[in-house]
Protein backbone atom coordinates (compact mmCIF):
# COMPACT_ATOMS: atom_id res chain seq x y z
CA UNK A 1 0.00 0.00 0.00
CA UNK A 2 3.16 2.40 0.23
CA UNK A 3 3.46 2.95 -3.21
CA UNK A 4 -0.26 3.86 -3.90
CA UNK A 5 0.03 7.49 -5.26
CA UNK A 6 -2.86 8.83 -3.41
CA UNK A 7 -4.03 8.17 -0.52
CA UNK A 8 -7.76 8.37 -1.51
CA UNK A 9 -7.19 5.41 -3.88
CA UNK A 10 -7.10 3.02 -0.73
CA UNK A 11 -10.11 1.24 -0.16
CA UNK A 12 -10.74 -0.63 3.09
CA UNK A 13 -10.66 -4.38 1.93
CA UNK A 14 -10.16 -7.52 4.27
CA UNK A 15 -7.37 -9.46 4.46
CA UNK A 16 -7.58 -13.22 4.74
CA UNK A 17 -6.21 -14.83 7.94
CA UNK A 18 -2.61 -16.57 7.33
CA UNK A 19 -4.37 -20.17 8.80
CA UNK A 20 -7.47 -19.54 6.06
CA UNK A 21 -4.97 -19.32 3.39
CA UNK A 22 -2.95 -22.56 4.13
CA UNK A 23 -4.39 -26.16 2.96
CA UNK A 24 -5.65 -28.02 5.60
CA UNK A 25 -3.34 -31.02 4.65
CA UNK A 26 -0.21 -28.20 5.48
CA UNK A 27 -1.81 -27.50 8.87
CA UNK A 28 -2.38 -30.81 9.93
CA UNK A 29 0.92 -31.96 8.59
CA UNK A 30 2.89 -29.27 10.41
CA UNK A 31 0.31 -30.05 13.98
CA UNK A 32 1.81 -33.45 13.64
CA UNK A 33 5.48 -32.70 12.85
CA UNK A 34 5.43 -30.19 15.90
CA UNK A 35 3.94 -32.97 17.92
CA UNK A 36 6.13 -36.06 17.09
CA UNK A 37 8.93 -33.76 17.26
CA UNK A 38 8.15 -33.08 21.29
CA UNK A 39 7.21 -36.74 21.92
CA UNK A 40 10.57 -37.90 20.24
CA UNK A 41 12.26 -35.03 22.67
CA UNK A 42 10.60 -36.14 26.01
CA UNK A 43 11.02 -39.69 25.00
CA UNK A 44 14.13 -40.52 22.99
CA UNK A 45 16.77 -37.49 23.46
CA UNK A 46 16.12 -36.07 26.79
CA UNK A 47 14.63 -39.51 28.54
CA UNK A 48 11.54 -37.14 30.50
CA UNK A 49 9.48 -39.87 30.31
CA UNK A 50 10.30 -43.74 30.71
CA UNK A 51 9.48 -45.92 27.72
CA UNK A 52 7.02 -48.08 29.49
CA UNK A 53 4.98 -45.25 30.00
CA UNK A 54 5.70 -43.65 26.64
CA UNK A 55 7.50 -45.41 23.93
CA UNK A 56 9.07 -43.17 21.58
CA UNK A 57 7.83 -42.27 17.97
CA UNK A 58 10.80 -45.08 16.73
CA UNK A 59 10.16 -47.57 18.77
CA UNK A 60 6.48 -46.98 17.96
CA UNK A 61 6.87 -46.76 14.13
CA UNK A 62 9.16 -50.35 14.33
CA UNK A 63 6.81 -51.97 16.09
CA UNK A 64 3.57 -50.25 13.32
CA UNK A 65 5.86 -51.87 10.90
CA UNK A 66 6.06 -55.06 12.50
CA UNK A 67 2.49 -55.06 12.97
CA UNK A 68 1.60 -54.06 9.50
CA UNK A 69 3.69 -56.55 8.13
CA UNK A 70 1.96 -59.27 10.31
CA UNK A 71 -1.08 -57.79 8.82
CA UNK A 72 -0.40 -57.86 5.22
CA UNK A 73 1.13 -61.43 5.41
CA UNK A 74 -1.85 -63.32 6.86
CA UNK A 75 -1.05 -63.59 10.10
CA UNK A 76 -2.23 -63.57 13.56
CA UNK A 77 -3.03 -60.39 13.77
CA UNK A 78 -5.00 -60.27 11.06
CA UNK A 79 -6.95 -62.95 11.91
CA UNK A 80 -7.50 -61.41 15.32
CA UNK A 81 -8.75 -58.04 12.90
CA UNK A 82 -10.73 -60.14 10.92
CA UNK A 83 -12.65 -61.29 14.21
CA UNK A 84 -12.96 -57.93 15.83
CA UNK A 85 -14.15 -56.37 12.29
CA UNK A 86 -16.89 -59.26 12.19
CA UNK A 87 -17.81 -58.57 15.73
CA UNK A 88 -18.30 -54.67 14.83
CA UNK A 89 -20.16 -55.21 11.42
CA UNK A 90 -22.73 -57.57 12.85
CA UNK A 91 -23.15 -55.33 16.14
CA UNK A 92 -23.37 -52.58 13.97
CA UNK A 93 -26.23 -54.27 11.66
CA UNK A 94 -27.85 -55.16 14.91
CA UNK A 95 -28.06 -52.17 16.37
CA UNK A 96 -29.19 -50.51 13.42
CA UNK A 97 -31.97 -53.12 12.95
CA UNK A 98 -33.23 -53.19 16.27
CA UNK A 99 -32.99 -49.14 17.19
CA UNK A 100 -34.36 -48.45 13.80
CA UNK A 101 -37.47 -50.11 14.45
CA UNK A 102 -37.43 -49.51 17.62
CA UNK A 103 -37.44 -45.96 17.08
CA UNK A 104 -40.30 -45.79 14.56
CA UNK A 105 -42.28 -47.05 17.51
CA UNK A 106 -41.67 -44.79 19.65
CA UNK A 107 -41.76 -42.14 16.68
CA UNK A 108 -44.92 -42.91 15.03
CA UNK A 109 -46.85 -44.57 17.93
CA UNK A 110 -48.21 -42.94 21.19
CA UNK A 111 -48.12 -46.54 22.42
CA UNK A 112 -43.96 -46.33 21.78
CA UNK A 113 -43.85 -43.12 22.96
CA UNK A 114 -45.56 -43.49 25.98
CA UNK A 115 -44.78 -46.88 27.39
CA UNK A 116 -41.59 -48.00 25.46
CA UNK A 117 -39.85 -44.56 25.70
CA UNK A 118 -39.70 -44.48 29.36
CA UNK A 119 -38.05 -47.89 29.46
CA UNK A 120 -35.36 -47.00 27.04
CA UNK A 121 -34.83 -44.04 29.04
CA UNK A 122 -33.91 -45.68 31.80
CA UNK A 123 -31.84 -48.69 30.44
CA UNK A 124 -29.93 -45.79 28.73
CA UNK A 125 -28.79 -43.84 31.12
CA UNK A 126 -26.83 -47.37 32.78
CA UNK A 127 -23.44 -48.00 32.80
CA UNK A 128 -23.58 -50.27 29.62
CA UNK A 129 -20.59 -51.49 29.95
CA UNK A 130 -21.90 -53.22 33.62
CA UNK A 131 -23.89 -55.79 31.28
CA UNK A 132 -20.60 -57.22 29.73
CA UNK A 133 -20.49 -60.15 32.32
CA UNK A 134 -24.19 -61.39 32.08
CA UNK A 135 -23.38 -61.14 27.98
CA UNK A 136 -20.36 -63.56 28.58
CA UNK A 137 -22.39 -65.76 30.85
CA UNK A 138 -25.33 -65.91 28.55
CA UNK A 139 -23.61 -66.20 25.51
CA UNK A 140 -20.47 -67.23 26.33
CA UNK A 141 -16.35 -66.28 25.14
CA UNK A 142 -16.81 -66.37 21.32
CA UNK A 143 -17.51 -63.28 19.55
CA UNK A 144 -21.69 -63.88 20.22
CA UNK A 145 -21.51 -61.75 23.71
CA UNK A 146 -19.35 -59.03 22.24
CA UNK A 147 -21.86 -58.47 19.44
CA UNK A 148 -24.30 -58.33 21.99
CA UNK A 149 -22.88 -56.17 24.04
CA UNK A 150 -21.44 -53.22 21.10
CA UNK A 151 -24.72 -53.59 19.92
CA UNK A 152 -26.66 -52.87 22.65
CA UNK A 153 -24.66 -50.04 23.24
CA UNK A 154 -24.79 -48.78 19.90
CA UNK A 155 -28.65 -48.84 19.54
CA UNK A 156 -30.06 -46.31 21.76
CA UNK A 157 -28.16 -43.46 20.17
CA UNK A 158 -30.46 -44.95 16.95
CA UNK A 159 -33.42 -45.20 18.38
CA UNK A 160 -33.28 -41.73 19.67
CA UNK A 161 -32.08 -40.20 16.52
CA UNK A 162 -34.62 -42.14 14.49
CA UNK A 163 -37.67 -40.69 16.52
CA UNK A 164 -35.84 -37.35 16.64
CA UNK A 165 -36.45 -37.69 12.43
CA UNK A 166 -39.70 -38.93 12.60
CA UNK A 167 -40.46 -36.04 14.66
CA UNK A 168 -39.16 -33.27 12.44
CA UNK A 169 -41.41 -33.09 9.51
CA UNK A 170 -42.96 -29.61 9.69
CA UNK A 171 -46.67 -28.92 10.77
CA UNK A 172 -46.72 -27.18 6.74
CA UNK A 173 -45.68 -31.45 5.48
CA UNK A 174 -47.79 -32.91 7.49
CA UNK A 175 -51.25 -30.83 6.35
CA UNK A 176 -49.60 -30.76 2.74
CA UNK A 177 -49.98 -35.21 2.95
CA UNK A 178 -52.98 -34.86 4.66
CA UNK A 179 -54.32 -32.37 2.15
CA UNK A 180 -53.43 -35.14 -0.36
CA UNK A 181 -54.97 -37.91 1.55
CA UNK A 182 -51.91 -39.96 2.36
CA UNK A 183 -52.06 -42.79 4.33
CA UNK A 184 -50.38 -42.89 7.41
CA UNK A 185 -48.01 -45.62 5.86
CA UNK A 186 -47.59 -43.03 2.96
CA UNK A 187 -46.71 -40.21 5.22
CA UNK A 188 -44.20 -42.58 6.75
CA UNK A 189 -41.97 -43.73 4.01
CA UNK A 190 -42.55 -40.83 0.98
CA UNK A 191 -42.51 -37.93 4.16
CA UNK A 192 -41.27 -38.50 7.73
CA UNK A 193 -38.41 -41.23 6.76
CA UNK A 194 -36.83 -39.53 4.05
CA UNK A 195 -37.02 -36.10 6.32
CA UNK A 196 -35.81 -37.77 9.29
CA UNK A 197 -32.80 -39.05 7.16
CA UNK A 198 -30.40 -36.70 9.08
CA UNK A 199 -31.25 -37.16 12.31
CA UNK A 200 -31.06 -41.02 11.76
CA UNK A 201 -27.12 -40.51 10.40
CA UNK A 202 -26.27 -38.30 13.10
CA UNK A 203 -27.28 -41.72 15.57
CA UNK A 204 -25.25 -44.10 13.14
CA UNK A 205 -22.56 -41.74 13.45
CA UNK A 206 -23.33 -41.85 17.17
CA UNK A 207 -23.79 -45.43 16.84
CA UNK A 208 -20.65 -46.25 14.94
CA UNK A 209 -18.17 -45.06 17.39
CA UNK A 210 -20.18 -46.48 20.38
CA UNK A 211 -20.24 -50.35 18.52
CA UNK A 212 -16.09 -50.30 18.12
CA UNK A 213 -15.97 -48.66 21.96
CA UNK A 214 -18.42 -52.01 22.83
CA UNK A 215 -16.72 -54.77 20.67
CA UNK A 216 -13.30 -53.84 22.37
CA UNK A 217 -14.22 -53.50 26.11
CA UNK A 218 -16.16 -57.40 25.55
CA UNK A 219 -12.81 -58.47 24.07
CA UNK A 220 -10.83 -56.78 26.89
CA UNK A 221 -13.47 -58.36 29.69
CA UNK A 222 -14.34 -61.64 27.67
CA UNK A 223 -11.00 -62.34 26.04
CA UNK A 224 -11.76 -64.19 22.54
CA UNK A 225 -9.40 -64.05 19.66
CA UNK A 226 -9.94 -60.30 18.76
CA UNK A 227 -7.93 -57.49 18.55
CA UNK A 228 -9.03 -56.35 21.87
CA UNK A 229 -7.40 -59.43 23.23
CA UNK A 230 -3.81 -58.68 21.96
CA UNK A 231 -3.96 -55.27 23.17
CA UNK A 232 -4.66 -56.21 26.50
CA UNK A 233 -1.67 -59.02 26.06
CA UNK A 234 0.65 -56.76 25.32
CA UNK A 235 -0.33 -54.05 27.80
CA UNK A 236 0.27 -57.00 30.38
CA UNK A 237 3.46 -57.40 29.26
CA UNK A 238 4.34 -53.82 29.62
CA UNK A 239 4.86 -53.64 25.63
CA UNK A 240 3.56 -50.50 25.49
CA UNK A 241 5.16 -49.77 21.75
CA UNK A 242 2.99 -52.67 20.83
CA UNK A 243 -0.27 -51.14 22.57
CA UNK A 244 0.63 -48.40 20.42
CA UNK A 245 0.65 -49.56 17.48
CA UNK A 246 -2.22 -52.07 17.58
CA UNK A 247 -4.32 -48.95 18.84
CA UNK A 248 -3.91 -47.30 15.59
CA UNK A 249 -4.61 -50.11 13.48
CA UNK A 250 -7.57 -50.57 14.87
CA UNK A 251 -8.47 -47.18 14.71
CA UNK A 252 -8.52 -47.33 10.98
CA UNK A 253 -11.48 -49.94 11.49
CA UNK A 254 -13.28 -46.98 13.31
CA UNK A 255 -12.08 -44.78 10.86
CA UNK A 256 -14.12 -47.14 7.96
CA UNK A 257 -17.02 -47.65 9.54
CA UNK A 258 -17.68 -44.00 10.30
CA UNK A 259 -16.46 -42.71 6.79
CA UNK A 260 -18.87 -45.57 4.91
CA UNK A 261 -21.19 -44.11 7.09
CA UNK A 262 -20.45 -40.08 6.44
CA UNK A 263 -20.41 -41.29 2.63
CA UNK A 264 -23.78 -43.04 2.64
CA UNK A 265 -25.22 -39.91 4.40
CA UNK A 266 -23.67 -37.94 1.47
CA UNK A 267 -25.92 -40.05 -1.40
CA UNK A 268 -28.95 -40.38 0.58
CA UNK A 269 -29.16 -36.80 1.92
CA UNK A 270 -28.00 -35.43 -1.07
CA UNK A 271 -30.42 -32.72 -0.70
CA UNK A 272 -30.14 -31.13 2.85
CA UNK A 273 -27.48 -28.11 2.23
CA UNK A 274 -27.83 -26.46 5.94
CA UNK A 275 -31.16 -28.05 6.43
CA UNK A 276 -33.49 -25.00 5.61
CA UNK A 277 -37.02 -25.14 4.84
CA UNK A 278 -37.61 -25.27 1.37
CA UNK A 279 -39.27 -22.37 -0.10
CA UNK A 280 -39.60 -20.10 3.05
CA UNK A 281 -39.07 -16.40 2.00
CA UNK B 1 -46.61 -10.80 -20.50
CA UNK B 2 -49.24 -11.92 -22.89
CA UNK B 3 -52.81 -11.46 -21.06
CA UNK B 4 -55.21 -14.58 -21.57
CA UNK B 5 -58.79 -13.87 -23.39
CA UNK B 6 -60.66 -13.08 -20.22
CA UNK B 7 -63.63 -14.94 -19.52
CA UNK B 8 -67.17 -14.29 -18.82
CA UNK B 9 -66.83 -13.45 -14.66
CA UNK B 10 -70.08 -11.37 -14.36
CA UNK B 11 -72.11 -13.35 -11.69
CA UNK B 12 -74.92 -10.51 -11.18
CA UNK B 13 -75.77 -9.19 -14.62
CA UNK B 14 -75.64 -12.52 -17.01
CA UNK B 15 -77.23 -15.93 -16.07
CA UNK B 16 -75.41 -16.45 -12.52
CA UNK B 17 -73.18 -19.63 -12.21
CA UNK B 18 -74.09 -22.68 -10.80
CA UNK B 19 -73.32 -22.59 -7.11
CA UNK B 20 -70.64 -25.40 -6.56
CA UNK B 21 -69.30 -24.42 -3.11
CA UNK B 22 -72.06 -24.42 -0.46
CA UNK B 23 -71.34 -23.28 3.16
CA UNK B 24 -74.22 -23.42 5.83
CA UNK B 25 -74.77 -22.26 9.34
CA UNK B 26 -70.77 -23.21 9.90
CA UNK B 27 -69.41 -23.46 13.31
CA UNK B 28 -66.16 -24.36 14.47
CA UNK B 29 -65.26 -23.80 18.81
CA UNK B 30 -61.71 -24.48 19.47
CA UNK B 31 -60.39 -25.69 23.51
CA UNK B 32 -63.04 -27.40 24.56
CA UNK B 33 -66.18 -25.08 23.43
CA UNK B 34 -64.07 -21.91 24.70
CA UNK B 35 -62.80 -20.46 21.96
CA UNK B 36 -65.62 -19.53 19.17
CA UNK B 37 -63.55 -19.57 15.78
CA UNK B 38 -66.35 -19.42 13.43
CA UNK B 39 -69.69 -18.70 13.96
CA UNK B 40 -73.00 -19.10 11.90
CA UNK B 41 -70.60 -18.62 8.94
CA UNK B 42 -72.98 -19.17 5.41
CA UNK B 43 -71.46 -18.74 1.65
CA UNK B 44 -71.63 -19.59 -1.79
CA UNK B 45 -68.88 -19.88 -4.14
CA UNK B 46 -70.39 -20.09 -8.17
CA UNK B 47 -68.34 -21.56 -10.69
CA UNK B 48 -65.58 -19.63 -11.77
CA UNK B 49 -65.47 -17.13 -9.57
CA UNK B 50 -62.93 -15.71 -7.47
CA UNK B 51 -63.67 -14.56 -4.11
CA UNK B 52 -61.40 -13.44 -1.78
CA UNK B 53 -61.48 -13.04 2.47
CA UNK B 54 -60.13 -10.49 4.21
CA UNK B 55 -60.42 -10.00 8.74
CA UNK B 56 -57.39 -9.46 11.09
CA UNK B 57 -54.98 -12.39 12.31
CA UNK B 58 -57.05 -14.66 14.29
CA UNK B 59 -60.07 -14.22 12.90
CA UNK B 60 -60.65 -17.33 11.59
CA UNK B 61 -59.70 -17.04 8.49
CA UNK B 62 -57.51 -20.34 7.91
CA UNK B 63 -59.86 -22.32 10.16
CA UNK B 64 -62.58 -21.60 7.39
CA UNK B 65 -59.97 -22.86 4.58
CA UNK B 66 -59.41 -25.80 6.46
CA UNK B 67 -62.95 -26.68 6.88
CA UNK B 68 -63.70 -25.83 3.79
CA UNK B 69 -61.05 -28.37 2.42
CA UNK B 70 -61.77 -31.42 4.53
CA UNK B 71 -58.64 -30.95 7.01
CA UNK B 72 -60.49 -29.93 10.17
CA UNK B 73 -63.94 -31.20 10.68
CA UNK B 74 -66.85 -28.14 12.02
CA UNK B 75 -68.30 -28.60 15.16
CA UNK B 76 -71.22 -27.11 12.91
CA UNK B 77 -72.75 -26.58 9.89
CA UNK B 78 -72.59 -27.99 6.02
CA UNK B 79 -69.76 -27.61 3.76
CA UNK B 80 -70.87 -29.45 0.42
CA UNK B 81 -69.10 -28.85 -2.91
CA UNK B 82 -70.38 -30.12 -6.15
CA UNK B 83 -72.88 -31.33 -4.81
CA UNK B 84 -71.18 -34.26 -2.37
CA UNK B 85 -70.75 -33.23 1.38
CA UNK B 86 -67.01 -32.53 2.29
CA UNK B 87 -66.04 -35.23 5.42
CA UNK B 88 -62.06 -35.23 4.69
CA UNK B 89 -59.46 -34.66 2.01
CA UNK B 90 -60.79 -34.75 -1.50
CA UNK B 91 -58.52 -34.66 -4.92
CA UNK B 92 -61.36 -31.97 -6.29
CA UNK B 93 -60.10 -29.73 -3.87
CA UNK B 94 -56.73 -27.60 -4.51
CA UNK B 95 -54.95 -25.68 -1.89
CA UNK B 96 -51.96 -23.85 -1.49
CA UNK B 97 -50.30 -22.09 1.95
CA UNK B 98 -48.41 -19.44 2.84
CA UNK B 99 -45.37 -21.92 2.41
CA UNK B 100 -44.07 -23.90 -0.85
CA UNK B 101 -43.41 -26.64 0.98
CA UNK B 102 -41.74 -28.31 -1.47
CA UNK B 103 -40.01 -31.28 -0.72
CA UNK B 104 -36.61 -31.65 -0.93
CA UNK B 105 -35.13 -34.83 -2.11
CA UNK B 106 -37.49 -34.64 -5.00
CA UNK B 107 -36.75 -32.18 -8.58
CA UNK B 108 -39.84 -29.44 -8.98
CA UNK B 109 -41.29 -31.96 -11.53
CA UNK B 110 -41.41 -34.99 -8.88
CA UNK B 111 -43.12 -32.55 -6.24
CA UNK B 112 -45.55 -31.79 -8.86
CA UNK B 113 -46.78 -35.67 -9.48
CA UNK B 114 -46.58 -35.88 -5.97
CA UNK B 115 -50.46 -35.99 -5.35
CA UNK B 116 -50.80 -38.38 -8.61
CA UNK B 117 -47.92 -40.54 -7.01
CA UNK B 118 -49.77 -40.48 -3.55
CA UNK B 119 -53.35 -40.86 -4.86
CA UNK B 120 -53.09 -43.18 -7.91
CA UNK B 121 -49.26 -45.15 -7.74
CA UNK B 122 -46.22 -44.62 -9.17
CA UNK B 123 -47.21 -45.66 -12.63
CA UNK B 124 -49.89 -42.65 -12.63
CA UNK B 125 -47.71 -40.05 -11.75
CA UNK B 126 -45.42 -41.52 -14.27
CA UNK B 127 -48.10 -41.16 -16.81
CA UNK B 128 -48.80 -37.63 -15.66
CA UNK B 129 -45.57 -36.22 -16.20
CA UNK B 130 -46.12 -34.53 -19.64
CA UNK B 131 -49.12 -32.97 -17.62
CA UNK B 132 -46.81 -31.80 -15.32
CA UNK B 133 -44.56 -30.39 -17.31
CA UNK B 134 -47.41 -28.21 -19.18
CA UNK B 135 -48.21 -26.49 -16.01
CA UNK B 136 -44.48 -25.90 -15.53
CA UNK B 137 -44.59 -23.86 -18.49
CA UNK B 138 -47.44 -22.68 -17.33
CA UNK B 139 -46.14 -20.83 -14.65
CA UNK B 140 -42.90 -19.97 -16.59
CA UNK B 141 -40.68 -22.82 -14.81
CA UNK B 142 -40.31 -24.81 -18.37
CA UNK B 143 -36.54 -25.47 -17.59
CA UNK B 144 -36.53 -26.52 -14.36
CA UNK B 145 -38.03 -29.47 -14.01
CA UNK B 146 -34.88 -31.49 -12.95
CA UNK B 147 -33.70 -28.86 -10.80
CA UNK B 148 -34.25 -29.56 -7.07
CA UNK B 149 -36.54 -27.20 -5.18
CA UNK B 150 -33.04 -26.29 -2.77
CA UNK B 151 -32.07 -24.17 -6.15
CA UNK B 152 -35.65 -22.52 -6.69
CA UNK B 153 -36.20 -19.00 -5.05
CA UNK B 154 -39.05 -18.01 -2.89
CA UNK B 155 -41.40 -17.02 -5.80
CA UNK B 156 -40.48 -20.29 -8.57
CA UNK B 157 -41.24 -22.77 -5.27
CA UNK B 158 -44.46 -20.78 -4.53
CA UNK B 159 -45.31 -20.98 -8.65
CA UNK B 160 -44.36 -24.63 -8.50
CA UNK B 161 -46.47 -25.51 -5.93
CA UNK B 162 -49.55 -23.90 -8.12
CA UNK B 163 -48.80 -26.25 -10.60
CA UNK B 164 -48.42 -29.22 -8.00
CA UNK B 165 -52.32 -27.99 -7.24
CA UNK B 166 -53.69 -27.99 -10.62
CA UNK B 167 -52.36 -31.17 -11.43
CA UNK B 168 -55.58 -32.63 -9.98
CA UNK B 169 -57.37 -30.71 -11.97
CA UNK B 170 -59.11 -29.57 -8.77
CA UNK B 171 -62.73 -27.93 -9.03
CA UNK B 172 -61.74 -25.15 -6.69
CA UNK B 173 -58.45 -23.65 -5.52
CA UNK B 174 -58.38 -22.90 -1.81
CA UNK B 175 -55.31 -20.24 -1.01
CA UNK B 176 -54.30 -19.48 2.27
CA UNK B 177 -52.09 -16.17 2.32
CA UNK B 178 -50.24 -17.87 -0.42
CA UNK B 179 -47.73 -14.86 -1.32
CA UNK B 180 -47.72 -13.29 1.75
CA UNK B 181 -43.92 -14.56 2.29
CA UNK B 182 -42.61 -13.07 -0.79
CA UNK B 183 -41.44 -9.29 -1.73
CA UNK B 184 -43.88 -6.47 -2.76
CA UNK B 185 -42.35 -6.75 -6.30
CA UNK B 186 -42.60 -10.89 -6.52
CA UNK B 187 -45.93 -10.77 -4.84
CA UNK B 188 -47.61 -8.34 -7.64
CA UNK B 189 -46.57 -10.30 -10.21
CA UNK B 190 -47.40 -13.39 -8.82
CA UNK B 191 -51.13 -11.96 -8.49
CA UNK B 192 -51.48 -11.38 -12.33
CA UNK B 193 -49.88 -14.90 -12.91
CA UNK B 194 -52.76 -16.33 -10.67
CA UNK B 195 -55.25 -14.18 -12.18
CA UNK B 196 -54.40 -15.58 -15.52
CA UNK B 197 -53.84 -19.18 -14.34
CA UNK B 198 -57.40 -19.23 -12.90
CA UNK B 199 -58.79 -17.41 -16.18
CA UNK B 200 -56.85 -20.26 -18.72
CA UNK B 201 -57.65 -22.92 -16.20
CA UNK B 202 -61.53 -21.42 -15.78
CA UNK B 203 -60.87 -22.32 -11.66
CA UNK B 204 -62.67 -21.17 -8.72
CA UNK B 205 -60.58 -19.94 -6.16
CA UNK B 206 -61.27 -18.79 -2.90
CA UNK B 207 -58.42 -16.63 -1.32
CA UNK B 208 -57.32 -15.91 2.50
CA UNK B 209 -55.24 -12.59 2.38
CA UNK B 210 -54.46 -9.37 4.61
CA UNK B 211 -53.83 -7.38 2.27
CA UNK B 212 -56.40 -5.28 0.92
CA UNK B 213 -55.39 -3.90 -2.30
CA UNK B 214 -54.74 -8.19 -3.15
CA UNK B 215 -58.05 -9.45 -2.61
CA UNK B 216 -59.80 -5.84 -4.38
CA UNK B 217 -57.02 -6.76 -7.47
CA UNK B 218 -58.21 -10.30 -8.11
CA UNK B 219 -61.47 -10.83 -6.84
CA UNK B 220 -65.15 -10.93 -8.22
CA UNK B 221 -66.18 -10.68 -4.34
CA UNK B 222 -64.47 -9.49 -1.24
CA UNK B 223 -66.29 -10.78 2.09
CA UNK B 224 -64.77 -8.97 5.56
CA UNK B 225 -64.66 -11.07 8.33
CA UNK B 226 -65.23 -10.01 12.17
CA UNK B 227 -63.44 -11.78 15.18
CA UNK B 228 -64.78 -13.38 18.53
CA UNK B 229 -66.48 -14.96 17.10
CA UNK B 230 -65.69 -14.84 13.62
CA UNK B 231 -67.99 -14.41 11.10
CA UNK B 232 -68.70 -12.70 8.08
CA UNK B 233 -70.20 -9.47 7.90
CA UNK B 234 -69.72 -7.18 5.03
CA UNK B 235 -69.89 -8.92 1.68
CA UNK B 236 -68.57 -6.35 -1.31
CA UNK B 237 -68.80 -6.75 -4.89
CA UNK B 238 -65.91 -5.49 -6.95
CA UNK B 239 -67.28 -4.43 -10.47
CA UNK B 240 -63.60 -3.32 -11.78
CA UNK B 241 -63.23 -4.81 -15.54
CA UNK B 242 -61.54 -8.30 -16.07
CA UNK B 243 -58.72 -8.83 -16.91
CA UNK B 244 -57.52 -6.64 -13.96
CA UNK B 245 -54.27 -4.43 -14.25
CA UNK B 246 -52.00 -3.52 -11.75
CA UNK B 247 -52.10 -0.16 -13.20
CA UNK B 248 -55.91 -0.33 -11.64
CA UNK B 249 -54.69 0.23 -8.09
CA UNK B 250 -53.67 3.67 -9.02
CA UNK B 251 -57.39 4.69 -9.97
CA UNK B 252 -59.76 6.51 -7.74
CA UNK B 253 -62.17 3.80 -8.00
CA UNK B 254 -59.68 1.11 -6.54
CA UNK B 255 -58.86 3.38 -4.04
CA UNK B 256 -62.44 4.02 -2.94
CA UNK B 257 -63.06 -0.06 -2.72
CA UNK B 258 -59.76 -0.27 -0.50
CA UNK B 259 -60.95 2.73 1.64
CA UNK B 260 -64.38 1.19 2.21
CA UNK B 261 -63.47 -1.91 3.36
CA UNK B 262 -60.69 -0.46 5.38
CA UNK B 263 -63.44 1.53 6.87
CA UNK B 264 -65.36 -1.81 7.39
CA UNK B 265 -62.41 -3.28 9.03
CA UNK B 266 -61.24 -0.53 11.32
CA UNK B 267 -64.50 0.14 12.50
CA UNK B 268 -64.64 -3.60 13.81
CA UNK B 269 -61.25 -3.39 15.18
CA UNK B 270 -62.50 -0.46 17.54
CA UNK B 271 -65.54 -2.43 19.20
N1 LIG C 1 -55.72 -25.93 16.65
C1 LIG C 1 -56.19 -24.88 17.36
N2 LIG C 1 -56.48 -25.03 18.67
C2 LIG C 1 -56.95 -23.99 19.40
N3 LIG C 1 -57.15 -22.77 18.90
C3 LIG C 1 -56.87 -22.55 17.60
C4 LIG C 1 -56.37 -23.59 16.76
N4 LIG C 1 -56.18 -23.08 15.52
C5 LIG C 1 -56.55 -21.79 15.58
N5 LIG C 1 -56.97 -21.47 16.82
C6 LIG C 1 -57.48 -20.16 17.24
O1 LIG C 1 -58.60 -19.86 16.46
C7 LIG C 1 -58.59 -18.50 16.08
C8 LIG C 1 -58.62 -18.39 14.58
O2 LIG C 1 -57.41 -18.87 14.07
P1 LIG C 1 -57.08 -18.86 12.50
O3 LIG C 1 -58.18 -19.54 11.79
O4 LIG C 1 -55.72 -19.42 12.31
O5 LIG C 1 -57.07 -17.30 12.18
P2 LIG C 1 -56.49 -16.50 10.93
O6 LIG C 1 -56.10 -17.45 9.88
O7 LIG C 1 -57.59 -15.60 10.51
O8 LIG C 1 -55.34 -15.70 11.43
C9 LIG C 1 -57.35 -17.88 16.70
O9 LIG C 1 -57.76 -17.22 17.89
C10 LIG C 1 -56.48 -19.05 16.99
O10 LIG C 1 -55.68 -18.80 18.11
MG1 LIG D 1 -54.16 -17.80 8.97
Amino acid sequence: MTDTPDSRDTVWVEHEALIDRVPRWVAMLALAVVVVAIWDLATARMGWVSPIILPSPGETLEDLIFVGKNLLTGGYMLEALWTTTRTVFWAFLLATGIGFSLGVLVGETKFGERAVMPYLVAIDTMPKVAFAPLFIAWLGFDIASKVALAAFIATFPIVVSTAAGLYSASENERMLFKAMGASRLQTLMRLKLPNGLPHIFTGLKIAAVGVMAGAITGEFLGGGRGFGALIRQSASQMDTPRVFALILYLSLLGLALFFTVAWLQKRLVFWNKANQPIGAA
Amino acid sequence: MAMAEPRARIPETAAPARPIYEIERLSKTYANNRLVALQDVHLTLRKGEFVSVVGSSGCGKSTLLKIMSGLLPPTRGRVVLDGRPVTGPRPDIGMMFQQATLLPWKTTIENIVLPIEIREGRAAAKAALPRAQALLSLVGLGDFARVFPGELSGGMAQRASICRMLISEPAVLLLDEPFSALDELTRDFMNMELQRICAEQEATAFLVTHSLAEAVILSDRVLVMKPRPGRVVEEIVIDLPRPRTLEMINTPKFGQIVGHIRDLLGKEAHQ
